[in-house]
């Protein structure tokens, strides 16, 4: 079953290229798809009546219950028999509905195809998760096909109102589902063999499946969407409005019905409600003049009809039920199809403007005369069996008053009558508004239909005649489902001839009632436009979504203030509010100690108060230093607590940062602005006391609460055993907590790239242009040494000083970087303090030497070297696999290397070279957006204000220059 | 090895209230800071609340000791997870750092200043709200999706 299933799959993907090399002829090699599917229902199907069962089961996520599960009973099996065979009919049928030149063919054929997949995948699958899933599968796909023509507003409000009701209904589905899946199971046989007591939860489940079901059958309230959707293409009309989609409801109301058709409200809804849309379906395709709405509302009549049968929950009304679900597939996809004809013969719906057409069209009048006498239950037509067989449920019902009291079966007995009344009137109506010659009304010119696009609606109708005929040969097939409802007793098999009955003396009722009212068409339109129109589904629609609308504007404009400050401050106040005030209303204040050392306390101080001094500054560059100062604070703490690479770390970084706020702020104004509008000083500055004394409390409350030595009490151990290194810090980075650093460096490199792109906007700073390339004038000067670059800084800018140390320091600094980063397994050090250290050194070249000089140090793209990075610490990961150990698994290796002599390789080391990279790269990145990057722009202004001016001075002069060549 | 509870690796913990008085003034100040309006005082309160948090780390990592390294006593020995995961927010901070300052100077270059202003859009839909009125792609069009065509056909019949 799920190779049937793939096989759509692969099918609606090749489809988009089919449909653009064989044009129209892809629809009769797609229609094969379901065909085959067909072909393979028709061979199990001994199996299926005998009750073997083919089931298939691929697990998934069997830990949400959510598996593959396939299982083929009798009702699937019915259903499926019409969605694959109508689909391969349709399918056929779009050869000659569609022209060859119709740019959508590509769409199209894919999105039907894959509907056809989808709508096979809900009737097969045995697990309600899946279900669901095909289900809003044929909701978004019916949604693309409604929408067919995107160019008008109907077609696109239409596709919009049927996908939002039914994925309305969807989701209250989904809802039904959990609360039956959490207590008790998502497997649909499982469920049926063993059904949860109908406690509070399983009823408002089985409410709410309902109301999937009935959302997607398009019962009241919910009917106007399937009208709507008639601004499909007709084949759509008549496979997902008459066959396929709208039977899904149907489907479920027929798979609950054996387990939960005792459960309150459950009548209600589907008799009740069923009852209540046949007649009004029935009602208003009588004020119809399209002949595909006027069907549109008779469908919308026949499923609440069906729905109603289905929900009964006798035996009888079991099997009536699915003999009418095939009755109604084939008369009603025939009808629609042949209306596809009469439109593109005539050019026209409208049955005002349609006469004579039966005559001359007779290949296709006459299954449309089949499948309507089918429609208004005439015998010999599958629609009279079935029919019969449902008001023979129902009768049998009034007289056995299970399963509810005799008084509602009368009841629902005379809404069939009606119903059935009305619909032998709109049977009427649409075959004389297709078909008959009207007086008045001139014959309507035609062009012959080509022999194919007939073929299907014949096969259908011929369809309705052979059903009804060989109504006595159906029983069998469907009985397995009958028999599983509990209720009443064994039915009678179908059969044209029951003898005279009630069921039988009732069709003939609602017959000639039919009958006459069609006579009386003009009278009974007035009647009719007399009546108000009570229920209207659609104006309720567009009133709740205007409601939704209205809604959201008026939350949004609460919660969205548009203002940082209030947004971080809200943020800030439920911090304050909530984890705060719990620690300290339930925490438990700990013993404190003073300190672990007084010159703790010193730094301490002067850290608070450098922080102090940053509110009441307004000049940048101070509180840039007063929060440096702040952080080399930081470091003299970590070095207080005994952590050497934080301490290094730390100094590099606040380094770096300090020389990068410079470069950064060095063309913004000198102060701060006043603002007006921000929040006021107290205010900020008393949410700050605030959010600061909350994270005291509950850092004393949490540290309070440790109970357990923490795990790394075993990374000594672990460090040496497995790590093969001494320093515990570095080793945790690299090897025991690696997936963190394998995180933490991915920031890294996003960071560097977001850096770039917001300096350089467009692209990363690949121009480089390196100071040797750029001529120099004394060249001979430049013999023998390097850091060149100053030369072409102007010379107020060059510092001498600064160039020496540079030319001191640089080869020194990377070697200290190289240095750190291959200790850094047993001493302070690793890749990050070491890809600082060697960042730090070109800052220095950069800062003596210029732009030039930059490109001249790193003659290479940042982005290369990030990416690099990134990829040796991928690399260096994934590469223990090879040697079937695991990701980020460290090893040793020891060997001779002349002229070391004895070397003691870790693979982790790798790791770190990767890290190295990435910082390297990203502190390249920094200076090469806020140094360079800036430098190039106020060069650039610069030269566009020097041009501006020389263009204000001398505007003769550029002329005469101009005209020279 | 030894198994006596060594310094770092305490099961219970007294903090130490100096570094947790560090953690409440960085704290406090970074928040006010980041209140305002200015990107560039935002920063830094971000870069004041960050180190704030790094010595927070300090706090809940116990006692200090000696440098984590094999071979030193573990009784001695200062906790080294807390570190390993400070040395990585270290350097993802000057990441930050450089990327709001990347942040600051484009809007200063677009804007002329470095103050974070108000959202337009937000602004439009609370006047939206103000006027009652509904979104802007609200489908304002009430007409039924199959009366249209019929009322489009019966005024035609009646032309």
């Amino acid at each position: 079953m799920a190779q049937l299933l793939l096989l759509h799959l692969i099918a609606a993907a090749l489809a988009p290229w089919l449909a653009k090399t064989l044009r129209t002829k892809a629809f009769p090699l797609l229609a094969l798809v379901p065909a085959t599917a067909f072909a393979w229902l028709l061979v199990v199907a001994t199996d299926v009546r005998d009750g073997n069962l083919p089931t298939q089961r691929i697990p998934w996520v069997p830990g949400l219950g959510l598996d593959l599960d396939f299982r083929l009973t009798t009702l699937s099996w019915v259903v499926a028999l019409l969605v694959t065979g109508v689909g391969a009919l349709v399918l056929l049928y779009c050869t000659w509905y569609f022209r060859d030149d119709d740019p959508t063919l590509w769409r199209f054929t894919s999105v039907f195809t894959a509907f056809a997949g989808a709508m096979l995948g809900l009737v097969l699958t045995d697990n309600f998760l899946m279900l669901y899933v095909f289900w809003e599968l044929t909701t978004v796909l019916s949604y693309l096909l409604i929408g067919h023509n995107p160019g008008s507003s109907t077609n696109r409000r239409a596709a919009m109102q049927a996908l939002l009701v039914t994925t309305f209904g969807g989701l209250a589905m989904l809802v039904g589902i959990i609360a039956i899946g959490v207590h008790h199971t998502y497997s649909i046989s499982a469920l049926l063999a063993d059904p949860p007591p109908l406690d509070a939860v399983t009823v408002a489940a089985v409410v709410l499946l309902l109301v999937g079901a009935l959302s997607k059958s398009a019962l009241v309230p919910f009917h106007f969407w399937l009208p709507g959707a008639m601004a499909a293409p007709t084949p759509v009309s008549a496979y997902l409005h008459a066959a396929a989609m709208v039977k899904a409801g149907i489907y479920l109301v027929a798979l609950l019905a054996p387990v939960f058709a005792g459960a309150p409200a459950w009548h209600a809804l589907t008799l009740g409600l069923g009852l209540l849309t046949m007649i009004v379906g029935g009602w208003r395709a009588l004020r119809q003049h399209d002949i595909k709405l006027l069907l549109a509302y008779g469908t919308v009549s026949q499923l609440g009809f069906i729905v109603a049968i289905a929900g009964l929950g006798t035996k009888t009304a079991a099997l009536a039920a699915l003999a009418l679900v095939l009755a109604h597939g084939l008369f009603k996809s025939t009808l629609f199809l042949v209306v596809g004809v009469v439109d593109h013969a005539a050019g026209t719906r409208d049955l005002r403007r349609l006469s004579g057409l039966g005559r001359r069209m007779l290949p296709v009048s006459v299954p449309a005369a089949f499948a309507g006498l089918s429609m208004a239950g005439v015998i010999p037509m599958a629609g009279f069996v079935s029919k019969e067989s449902a008001l023979e449920s129902l009768w049998e019902e009034a007289q056995e008053a299970a399963p509810f009291p005799s008084i509602y079966g009368y009841l629902a007995l005379a809404a069939v009558v009606v119903g059935s009344a009305l619909t032998v009137a709109y049977t009427c109506r649409f075959l004389w508004g297709a078909f008959a010659t009207k007086p008045g009304v001139p014959p309507t010119p035609i062009t012959v239909p080509h022999p194919g696009f007939v073929l299907s609606p014949l096969l259908l109708g011929v369809g309705c005649l052979a059903l009804g005929l060989l109504a006595p040969f159906e029983s069998p097939w469907l009985m397995p489902y009958a028999v599983t409802l509990p209720t009443g007793a064994s039915p009678e098999p179908l059969a044209l001839w029951h003898g005279v009955t009630v069921p039988l003396l009732l069709s003939l009722v609602s017959l000639g009632v039919g009958v006459a009212l069609f006579a009386q068409r003009e009278a009974f339109a007035r009647a009719q436009a007399r009546v108000p129109a009570l229920v209207d589904g659609e104006r309720g629609f567009a009133r709740t979504l205007r409601a939704v609308d209205r809604g959201a504007v008026e939350t949004t404009a609460v919660t969205q203030r548009g203002s940082l400050p209030i947004y971080l401050a809200s943020i800030l106040l439920v911090f304050v509010a909530l984890p705060g005030m719990a620690a300290v209303t339930q925490g438990r204040l700990p013993e404190v100690r003073l300190w672990d050392n007084p010159a703790q306390a010193v730094v301490g101080a002067l850290m608070i108060a450098a922080a102090v001094l940053v509110l009441v500054t307004r000049r940048r560059l101070t509180a840039v230093m007063l929060v440096g100062a702040t952080g080399y604070g930081v470091a003299m703490l970590f070095v207080l607590h005994g952590a050497p690479d934080l301490a290094i770390t730390q100094m590099l970084v606040e380094t770096v940062s300090l020389v990068v706020f410079v470069l950064a702020l060095r063309r913004m104004p000198t102060k701060f602005t006043r603002h007006p509008d921000s929040p006021s000083r107290t205010w900020r500055l008393g949410l700050g006391a605030a959010v600061g004394a909350a994270v005291g409390v509950i850092a004393l409350v949490a540290s309070g609460g440790r109970t357990t030595t923490p795990v790394s009490v075993d990374f000594p151990t672990e460090a040496y055993t497995f790590g093969h290194g001494k320093n515990i810090v570095n080793v945790t980075l690299v090897d025991i907590r690696a997936w963190d650093t394998l995180g933490e460096v991915s920031v890294l490199v996003a960071a560097a790239t977001g850096i770039a792109s917001l300096i350089f906007v467009r692209t990363r700073n690949t121009r480089l242009s390196r100071a040797t390339a750029k001529a120099l004038p004394s060249s001979n000067a430049a013999r023998g040494t390097w850091l060149l670059g100053g030369r072409t800084m102007r010379k107020e800018k060059r510092s001498v000083i600064f160039e020496v140390v540079t030319r001191l320091v640089f080869h020194i600094m990377l070697a200290a970087s190289l240095y750190l980063l291959f200790a850094g397994h047993n001493q302070p050090g690793g890749g990050f303090a070491g890809g600082l250290v060697a960042g730090l050194a070109l800052v220095v070249r950069y800062l003596a030497g210029g732009r030039y000089e930059l490109d001249e140090a790193a003659p290479f793209d940042a982005g290369l070297l990030v990416g690099l990075g990134l990829l040796v610490a991928v690399g260096s990961a994934l590469a223990p696999l090879a040697f079937g150990g695991t990701i980020l698994e460290t090893t040793a290796v020891d060997f001779t290397l002349w002229p070391w002599g004895e070397v003691h390789l870790v693979t982790s080391l790798v790791f770190d070279i990767g890290v190295y990279l990435i910082v390297v790269g990203m502190m390249l990145d920094i200076v090469r957006s806020l140094g360079t990057g800036i430098d190039r722009q106020i060069a650039e202004e610069q030269e566009q204000d020097e041009q501006q001016q020389e263009t204000e001075d001398e505007p003769e002069e550029l002329q005469t220059e101009g005209a020279r060549p | 090895m030894t198994t006596l509870a060594p310094t770092g690796f305490e099961s219970t913990l007294t903090p130490n209230i100096t570094l947790v008085l560090v953690v409440v003034g960085l704290v406090a100040v970074g928040t006010a800071l980041a209140l305002d309006r200015s990107l560039v005082r935002v920063l830094l309160g971000m870069v004041l609340i960050g180190n704030g948090v790094a010595v927070l780390y300090l706090v809940v990592s116990g006692r200090a000791g000696r440098a984590p390294f094999v071979g030193e006593d573990p009784a001695a020995m200062s906790d080294p997870l807390p570190q390993a995961m400070v040395l990585t927010a270290i350097v993802i901070s000057l990441a930050t750092i450089g990327f709001l300052l990347a942040l600051s100077y484009r809007l200063w270059q677009i804007s002329g200043t470095d103050d974070v202003p108000d959202d337009a859009e937000d602004a439009r839909i609370q006047r939206l709200a103000r006027d009652d009125e509904t979104s802007e792609t609200y489908d304002r069009s009430e007409e039924s999706t199959t009366t249209s065509d019929e009322r489009a056909e019966a005024g035609e019949s009646r032309g």
